[in-house]
C-alpha cells in the first residue's frame, strides 16, 4: 500500500499510457493493488471503531497518569507565581498574596477541596489544612497575604513540607502516581525516595497478584492435564460427554458460578457441611472472604482455558510414539516423561499463560469472594476509580497491569504462533 | 492522497455492486444506529431516581415514602441503593451524568458535599420551618430524616450470655469466632477506643491526637484476623443468621427487624454509635423540583410518623416526635435507657479526618 | 484409555489415580453449577440442604418484580443490539484481514482483538473517562458501543476461522457465470461462513450479557443489567432469587452451548464437502 504511489511514478516514465495496451505485469499489479484496497475499506470500519472506542480511551487513560490539573486551572496566579519560586525555605510575599487570594477564589467556585484532595495525596493532612485555611480567609480577604497571615491561619503553614508539596504539584505534568504505583515519592530535597511503611501497599500488591495467578495456573494445569488426557484418550462418544462438563461452566455466567462458590463455600455452607459429615474436619474452615476460596474460584474458572488448548494439543499426538517407546523397553513411566510429555509443552504453555494473563486481570471473582487481603490489582485499580476518586492513581495501576498483560501476551503470542488467540 | 481515491472512484462493474453492499450494510448499520440513539433519548427523560440504603430500611422507606408520594403526585419514581460516601455522587457530578436525584447522607458526607458543591442548596421553603425539626437535621443542603445507631448485635440464641460491651467484642477466648464490622474507619475506631478503655465522652479528643489514633489502629490489629467486613447494611443479619460471625456491629433497625421474621438477635446498646441521616439533593439533577418535592413529603410530620413503626429509627420532625407509640420506644436509639453510655458520631470530626483515616484504613486492611 | 490385561499392579493404581484425580476435576468443574439449581425450587429462603420444600415463590418474583424483569430486558437489548453491530463490523472486518496480506496487518489484526486481551478492568475505566467526556456515562448508547468493542474481536475470530477452510475459486466460479458480488456474498459465501457468523454474533451476545464491570463503571440505575443486578445480590444478600435467576442462565448456557456444538459439526460437514 505505501508503495503503490512510487510504483504509479515510475509506470508513467517508462509505460506507455493506453488503457489497453498495459504489460500484464502491470496490470496484475493493479489488480493486486486494487484488492488490497478493497480489503482495507473492509477491515476500516472495525479499525476505526477500536481505535475510537478501546485504543483512544485507553490511551487517554494513561495520559492521565501523569496528568496534574488541579493546581493548573483552580489555582492559575498562583502556579505563575510558585514558577518563579524555587522552592527552597519558605516563600516569597509575592506567592502567599497570591495564593491568598486564588485561594478564597477557589473556595467561593467549590474547587478547593479538589485542590486539597490532590495535595493531601503528597502530604497528609493538607486537604483540612486548605481547607480550613480557606474558610478562615473567606469570611474577610487578606490583603497583601504574608507567611504570617498564614501561620495564624493555621500554624501549620510555618513547616517548609506544606509550601514544598504545592510546589510540587504546580506543573501540568507529574510523575507523581506513577511513583505512588511503586510505592516511591518525591522528597522535599527532590530524591526519590520510598514512601513510608504504613503507606507502601502497591508492590506488595503487585506481587500478591502474580502470587495468586501463579498459583491458580499451577493448579489448574495440574488438575487440567490428566482431564484434557482423559478426553483425548477416550471414544469419542464418551469425550463427548465429559467435554460437556468442561463447556458448561466455560458457557455459563461468570456472575453465576461466583454466586454458586459464595453459596457452597459459607461458614454452614455445602462444602464445609459434606466435609464435617465425612468426618474430614470437625470446625468449619474458613474459605469464604479468604484466600482458599479466592484459589477455588479462580481454578473454576480457568480450568476449561487450561483444558481446550491442552485436548486440541494431545488430540494430535499420535499414540504410536508411546507404544514405540514402551516396545522398545522404555518403563511407561518413562516413556511417558520422554516421549509424551514432550509433545504436550506447546499446549502446557499456551494454556498456562492464557490462564495467568487471565488471572492477572480478574476482578469480579476476587472481590465477592476474598477479604480485604486477597485483593489483586484490578480491585485497586477499581476502588481508585470508583470509591476514593484518585483517577491518577487508578491509571498509574492500571498501566502497571497492562504493561505486564501486553508483556505475557506477546510471550503466549511466541507460544502459539502468528495464528494469534484460539478458541477452544 | 488522489493516487490512492482513485481506484475507488473508478469502479468497475465489480465494485460497483461491491460498493452498494457495503453501502446497504451501511444504511443497516444507521438505521440500527438511530434506533438505539433513539432508545437513549427516550431514556433522558429521567424518572425520579431516590436512594436509600438498601436491605430493611429501603423496604420502609419505599411502603412509607416512595410509594405514597408516588400515588399522591403522580410522579413515577425510580430506587436506588448504595452504601454511602461521596465518591459516587461525585463522580456523578464530575463526569456530568447524574442519575440519582435525592439520596440518604450521613451527616459529615452531606457538610462536605455541600461544601464541594455536589448537593444543591435545600430548598427549605418548600419543606416547612426549620424551628419544626430538631437542630441536628439542620443544614444548608440537606434535612434529617432519621436518627439511627450502630452499636453490638449477637444471636440471643447462640450465646445465651452474650457481650455486655466493646471489650467483650475483642474477648475473642470467651468468644470465639468472626465478628462482623463495617468496612472503612469511621465507627471502628472510635468502637476500638471504647474498647480500650477510653470513655465515650473523651473518644474524639483521643482521636485526635496521633497517638490516639496509633492506640485505635493498633486495637483493631489485635482483632484484625477475627474480622469479616461488611459493606452493606443488610449483611449483618444475614451473617448472623447463617453463623458465619458470632457477633457483629449493625445498624440497630436491621437487627430488630430480623427478629420479626423469628429470630432472636439482641443487641448490646453499652457504647453505641448513633447519627443523623438527611435527604439531600443531588447538584445538577434535572429532577429537582420534584426530588424537593419528594424530601418535602418525606419531611412532613404525618408520613414521617409512619417511619419508626417499620423500622425502630428515630425521626426527626418534632411532630413526628410526639406521636410516636410509646411501645416503640426501648428500641430507639434515642431512648432514655439506651442513650446511657452512647456516643454521638461527631460531625466536625469527621469532615477533617475522614480522608487521611480512611486512606490509612484502606492500606492498614489490604495488608 | 482401557488398562492392558498384563498391566502390573504399579500401573492399575496409577491408572486409577489418574482416573480419580481426572473424574475429580469433572466434578469439580460442574457440580458447583448443578448443585445450586435445586436450591432455586426452596420453600424458604435458606440456601442449604436438604430442601424445605418445592416450590416456584423465587421464579414468580424474577419474573414479577420491576427490578428483575427490567435488567432482563436490559440485558437482552443491549446484548442483541452490541451483538449485531459487532456481527456487522466483524464479519467485514473478517472477509477483508483473509483477502489480501499487507504490510502492517500484524499490527492491524493486534488492534482488532485487543479488546480480548486487555483486562476488563482497564477497558472500562478508559471508557469510563472517554464517556464522561461525551456525556455518553449512564446511556444506553455508551453501554452498546463498549459491549460491541469488546464483542467484535470474537466475530472476527470465528468468521476468519471459517473463512480460512473457505475455497475462493467458488467465489470465481460464481463470477464468471455473470453474478455481482453482492449475489456471490449472499448466495456463495454467506450461506458457507454462516456457522461461523453465527457462532461470532453468539460469541458477542454472550460477551455482553455476562459484562458487569463496564456496566459496573458506566450504567446508571437505568441501565441495570442482569449480571449487574446479581453482582449486587451477591455483595449483600444472596436469596434463593438470585439462584433463580442463576438457573435461567445455566440454562441459557446450555442452550448456547447445543447451538454452537450443531454450528461447528455442520461447518465441519461442509469443510468436509468442499
Amino acid at each position: 500500500m505505501d508503495q503503490a504511489p512510487a510504483l504509479t511514478a515510475s509506470q508513467s516514465d517508462v509505460l506507455p499510457q493506453e488503457e489497453n495496451g498495459l504489460p500484464l505485469k502491470v496490470k496484475l499489479r493493479r489488480a493486486e493493488r486494487m484488492k488490497k484496497i478493497r480489503a482495507m475499506a473492509l477491515i476500516a470500519p472495525l479499525f476505526i471503531f477500536t481505535l475510537l472506542i478501546f485504543a483512544i480511551p485507553i490511551g487517554i487513560m494513561l495520559v492521565r497518569s501523569i496528568d496534574n490539573p488541579e493546581v493548573v486551572s483552580y489555582l492559575p496566579n498562583t502556579k505563575v507565581e510558585l514558577d518563579k519560586w524555587s522552592g527552597e525555605g519558605m516563600p516569597p510575599q509575592t506567592l502567599t498574596a497570591i495564593f491568598a487570594t486564588d485561594l478564597v477564589q477557589a473556595y467561593h467556585d467549590k474547587t478547593a477541596a479538589t485542590v486539597g484532595k490532590r495535595l493531601n495525596y503528597d502530604v497528609s493532612g493538607m486537604r483540612s489544612l486548605i481547607m480550613r485555611t480557606a474558610r478562615k480567609f473567606k469570611s474577610h480577604v487578606p490583603v497583601d497575604a504574608t507567611l504570617d497571615t498564614f501561620v495564624k491561619a493555621d500554624k501549620r503553614w510555618k513547616q517548609e513540607k506544606y509550601w514544598n508539596a504545592l510546589k510540587r504539584a504546580s506543573g501540568s505534568l507529574t510523575p507523581f502516581y506513577l511513583l505512588s504505583a511503586v510505592d516511591k515519592k518525591i522528597d522535599d530535597k527532590g530524591d526519590i525516595v520510598n514512601v513510608s511503611e504504613g503507606q507502601a501497599i502497591y508492590v506488595n500488591i503487585f506481587w500478591r497478584t502474580i502470587w495468586i495467578a501463579g498459583v491458580v495456573t499451577v493448579i489448574s494445569l495440574l488438575l487440567g492435564f490428566p482431564i484434557a488426557y482423559l478426553l483425548a484418550n477416550t471414544s469419542s462418544k464418551v469425550s463427548n460427554t465429559l467435554m460437556f462438563c468442561v463447556l458448561l461452566p466455560f458457557w455459563t455466567s461468570l456472575l453465576v458460578r461466583t454466586s454458586a462458590w459464595v453459596v457452597l463455600l459459607q461458614k454452614n455452607g455445602i462444602v464445609n457441611s459434606s466435609l464435617m459429615n465425612l468426618g474430614l474436619i470437625d470446625e468449619p474452615l474458613t474459605l469464604l472472604f479468604a484466600r482458599p476460596g479466592v484459589y477455588i474460584g479462580f481454578i473454576h474458572l480457568l480450568l476449561p482455558f487450561v483444558i481446550l488448548p491442552l485436548y486440541s494439543v494431545m488430540k494430535s499426538i499420535s499414540p504410536g510414539y508411546m507404544r514405540a517407546a514402551e516396545s522398545l523397553g522404555a518403563h511407561p513411566a518413562v516413556a511417558f516423561v520422554r516421549v509424551y510429555l514432550p509433545q504436550t509443552l506447546p499446549g502446557i504453555g499456551a494454556g498456562g499463560v492464557l490462564a495467568f494473563i487471565l488471572a492477572i486481570g480478574y476482578y469480579i471473582t476476587p472481590a465477592l469472594i476474598g477479604g480485604p487481603q486477597d485483593q489483586m490489582l484490578s480491585y485497586f485499580i477499581a476502588n481508585h476509580a470508583n470509591s476514593t476518586l484518585n483517577w491518577g492513581l487508578a491509571s498509574a495501576l492500571g498501566m502497571i497491569l497492562l504493561g505486564s498483560t501486553l508483556i505475557l501476551f506477546t510471550i503466549y503470542n511466541r507460544l502459539t504462533g502468528a495464528s494469534g488467540v484460539k478458541m477452544g | 492522497m488522489n493516487d490512492r481515491i482513485h481506484p475507488l472512484i473508478t469502479l468497475s462493474n465489480e465494485e460497483k455492486g461491491n460498493f452498494m453492499s457495503v453501502k446497504k450494510l451501511l444504511s443497516v448499520t444507521i438505521a440500527a444506529g438511530a434506533l438505539v440513539a433513539g432508545l437513549s433519548v427516550n431514556a433522558q427523560a429521567r424518572d425520579l431516581t431516590v436512594v436509600g440504603w438498601g436491605g430493611a430500611s429501603q423496604e420502609v422507606h419505599r411502603n412509607v415514602y416512595f410509594d405514597p408520594f408516588s400515588k399522591k403526585s403522580g410522579v413515577a419514581l425510580t430506587e436506588d441503593s448504595y452504601n454511602g460516601g461521596l465518591a459516587k455522587i461525585k463522580a456523578m457530578v464530575d463526569t456530568k451524568s447524574v442519575t440519582w436525584d435525592a439520596l440518604l447522607v450521613e451527616a459529615p458526607e452531606l457538610l462536605r458535599g455541600c461544601e464541594n458543591g455536589l448537593f444543591e442548596p435545600m430548598a427549605w421553603d418548600k419543606i416547612g420551618k426549620k424551628d419544626d425539626f430538631i437542630d441536628a437535621a439542620v443544614s444548608d443542603c440537606g434535612v434529617g430524616s432519621y436518627v439511627w445507631s450502630i452499636a453490638l448485635a449477637y444471636d440471643g440464641d447462640v450465646l445465651k450470655d452474650g457481650p455486655k460491651s466493646w471489650a467483650d467484642f475483642w474477648d475473642v477466648k470467651k468468644f470465639e469466632g468472626k465478628r462482623g464490622m463495617r468496612k472503612g474507619a469511621k465507627f471502628n475506631l472510635e468502637i476500638a477506643l471504647m474498647a480500650d478503655g477510653v470513655a465515650p465522652g473523651d473518644v474524639y479528643e483521643v482521636l485526635g491526637t496521633p497517638e490516639g489514633q496509633k492506640r485505635a489502629f493498633a486495637k483493631l490489629d489485635a482483632l484484625k484476623e477475627h474480622i469479616q467486613w461488611w459493606e452493606a447494611g443488610a449483611q449483618p443479619p444475614e451473617w448472623l443468621a447463617s453463623g458465619d460471625v458470632v457477633m457483629t456491629t449493625a445498624y440497630n433497625g436491621r437487627i430488630t427487624n430480623a427478629n420479626k421474621e423469628g429470630k432472636n438477635f439482641q443487641i448490646s446498646w453499652d457504647g453505641q454509635i448513633y447519627a443523623v441521616d438527611s435527604w439531600a439533593v443531588v447538584k445538577g439533577s434535572e429532577n429537582k423540583d420534584k426530588a424537593f418535592d419528594f424530601v418535602a413529603f418525606a419531611s412532613a410530620k404525618d408520613n414521617q410518623a409512619k417511619f419508626p413503626e417499620g423500622i425502630p429509627y428515630g425521626v426527626t420532625n418534632k411532630g413526628a416526635i410526639a406521636a410516636l407509640p410509646e411501645a416503640l420506644g426501648n428500641q430507639l436509639p434515642t431512648a432514655e435507657a439506651n442513650l446511657k453510655n452512647a456516643l454521638a458520631n461527631d460531625t466536625e470530626f469527621w469532615i477533617d479526618f475522614e480522608d487521611e483515616l480512611n486512606e490509612r484504613f484502606n492500606s492498614w486492611a489490604a495488608k | 484409555m482401557q488398562l492392558q490385561p498384563y498391566a502390573t499392579t504399579g500401573q492399575k493404581i496409577w491408572h486409577y489415580t489418574f482416573l480419580t484425580i481426572a473424574g475429580g476435576g469433572l466434578l469439580f468443574l460442574v457440580l458447583p453449577i448443578l448443585v445450586i439449581i435445586p436450591l432455586s425450587f426452596n420453600s424458604t429462603s435458606f440456601l442449604s440442604y436438604p430442601l424445605s420444600g418445592f416450590s416456584f415463590r423465587w421464579y414468580e418474583e424474577v419474573f414479577t418484580s420491576d427490578v428483575w424483569v427490567n435488567a432482563i430486558q436490559n440485558s437482552l437489548m443491549i446484548g442483541a443490539a452490541s451483538a449485531f453491530f459487532a456481527t456487522v463490523l466483524g464479519t467485514l472486518a473478517a472477509m477483508g484481514l483473509t483477502r489480501t496480506d499487507f504490510r502492517g496487518k500484524g499490527a492491524v489484526n493486534a488492534l482488532l482483538v485487543s479488546p480480548m486481551i486487555v483486562p476488563i478492568v482497564i477497558s472500562a475505566l478508559g471508557l469510563y473517562f472517554f464517556f464522561a467526556e461525551l456525556g455518553l456515562n449512564a446511556t444506553y448508547t455508551g453501554l452498546i458501543l463498549a459491549h460491541t468493542a469488546l464483542g467484535a474481536p470474537f466475530v472476527v475470530i470465528t468468521v476468519t476461522a471459517t473463512l480460512q477452510g473457505f475455497d475462493n475459486n467458488m467465489i470465481r466460479a460464481a463470477a464468471s457465470l455473470g453474478a455481482n458480488p453482492v449475489t456471490v456474498f449472499f448466495t456463495v459465501v454467506l450461506p458457507l461462513i454462516l456457522p461461523g457468523v453465527v457462532s461470532g454474533a453468539l460469541f458477542a451476545f454472550a460477551t455482553s450479557f455476562d459484562e458487569v464491570v463496564v456496566v459496573l463503571f458506566s450504567a446508571g440505575p437505568e441501565q441495570r443489567t442482569l449480571p449487574r443486578q446479581m453482582f449486587d445480590g451477591i455483595k449483600e444478600n444472596i436469596t434463593p432469587a438470585i439462584m433463580a435467576a442463576a438457573t435461567l442462565l445455566i440454562v441459557f448456557a446450555f442452550a448456547l452451548l447445543t447451538v454452537l456444538e450443531y454450528l461447528r459439526r455442520r461447518s465441519e460437514k461442509l469443510n468436509g464437502a468442499s
